[in-house]
């Protein structure tokens, strides 16, 4: 959202990761970005509402309480229902990832903010993650049964040879899309709300004044814009978790057991 | 909003070749952003996992569990209500039991004193009625004499007038006597 100010304007350049506090360890640079400081932000608010839930009073809870409760309820539901039993111990995990990514989203949606979620590398480091969790946590489990996963039951033997090549390959995909769904999900959406603000700002700076009122036509449909990102803001990050659910329920109980 | 620094940046990665139009493909960024989300969501984990979902959780299961023994207490005191109820009805009917009771023996007892007072009146009724219908009878016994009495006198009186001498008043008696009877 930083383009409103220049004349030209650039739906890109509010993905700028601009550096706060420079660090640089040999070639690396690990500076402190804006991006950092955003996620920042969201680890405080998230640890500052449940924690205000964890301290809170085992009577009628405050709306802040009730937020946390909700939010800590809505997850154990979801873990339960995606990812069956045992998998008590994955919660706090889970939990993590939806409330980080959501927590993002919702900022991001913020005028003048910056979108950590738009951003691949985030998207794909949190899928890799749930990736390598499911993969190791199902061999350490299971052992050879985690293969089981790549092997339907009730499958002819003939075509068994391409059905488990195809399993193969779409358990291999899984972080791609799972990484892509989001980030493409967050980066459209801030594109398209900065296109129709650079909309509006062009039509007030119009030569023409006629078509200067005009200018509230992209407004309106920004208005509009918001809350549907609000929508997918939610959205995205409870198809994150529920995908992470699922992928644990491989995990926890390969071939569906 | 903060244009400088992201010039350089760009001018940088021109440099070195990268997707410098597009900064989500800018990998110059990602060991920044790789640390830091590393550095977040390693603390978010933590507090997370160690502080506030075991609390969070431990909040929601004694709120439940109060509320199951809330619930619990209250179905005990409604049965105890019931109970007290219970046993209060019982004592209203016992009460109006014995109320009743109590009513019809002093309504006994006062029918008992009553008819035993009127026996009492009428006995006393009856003997004074008696006493009269006696001096009734002696009055008139006496009044029938006294009839006798005149009745020889007036005849005595009678025959002296007519004959002139003085009757024998044994034989006016004896004459009244016998128109009497007669």
């Amino acid at each position: 959202m930083a383009a409103e100010a220049g004349s030209a304007i650039n739906p890109i350049e509010q993905f700028s990761v601009v550096p706060i506090v420079p660090i640089h360890i040999g070639n690396l640079d690990l500076s402190l970005t804006n991006s950092s400081l955003y996620m920042l932000i969201a680890v405080g608010i998230v640890s500052a509402l449940m924690l205000i839930g964890a301290n809170g009073s085992t009577g009628a809870p405050g709306r802040l309480q009730a937020l946390a409760e909700m939010a800590y309820e809505f997850m154990a539901g979801m873990l339960r229902s995606a990812a069956g039993d045992h998998a008590e111990e994955f919660f706090p995990f889970v939990f993590c990832i939806f409330m980080f990514v959501l927590i993002l989203n919702l900022i991001g949606i913020i005028p003048y903010t910056f979108s950590v979620t738009s951003h691949i590398v985030i998207t794909a480091a949190l899928a890799l993650l749930v990736f390598f969790t499911v993969v190791i946590v199902g061999i350490a489990r299971h052992g050879a049964h985690f293969f089981k996963n790549f092997v339907p039951p009730g499958v002819p033997v003939y075509i068994l040879p391409l059905v488990v090549a195809l399993e193969v390959v779409s358990f291999m995909t899984r972080p791609v899309s799972h990484s892509v769904r989001l980030f493409a999900n967050m980066l459209a959406g801030h594109i398209t709300l900065n296109v129709f603000g650079g909309f509006t700002i062009m039509l007030l700076g119009a030569a023409t004044v006629i078509f200067r009122p005009l200018a509230v036509l992209p407004l309106v449909m920004n208005v509009g814009l918001e809350a549907l990102e609000v929508l997918v803001a939610f959205l995205q990050a409870y198809v994150f978790a529920m995908l992470t659910c699922m992928y644990l329920n491989d995990a926890l109980h390969p071939g569906g057991h | 909003m903060a244009q400088q620094p992201a010039a350089t940046h760009t001018e940088v990665q021109q440099e070195a070749g990268g997707h410098e139009n597009f900064p989500p493909f800018n990998a110059h960024t990602f060991p920044s952003q790789l640390l830091w989300l590393a550095i977040s969501f390693g603390a978010l984990y933590l507090v997370m996992a160690r502080v506030a979902l075991p609390k969070l959780g431990g909040v929601i299961e004694a709120r439940k569990a109060r509320i199951a023994k809330d619930l619990d207490d209250a179905a005990s005191m409604q049965q105890k209500a019931d109970a007290a109820a219970a046993a209060h009805e019982k004592t209203i009917a016992e009460a109006r039991a014995k109320a009743l009771a109590l009513a019809q023996e002093a309504r006994d007892k006062l029918a008992a004193e009553t008819a035993a007072k009127r026996k009492i009146l009428e006995d006393e009724l009856a003997a004074k009625l008696a006493a009269a219908d006696q001096q009734i009878a002696a009055t008139r016994a006496q009044a029938m004499s006294n009839v006798e009495t005149i009745a020889r006198e007036a005849a005595g009186a009678i025959f002296e007038r007519i004959l002139g001498r003085t009757p024998d008043s044994q034989a006016i008696a004896q004459a009244v006597a016998a128109t009497k009877n007669g």
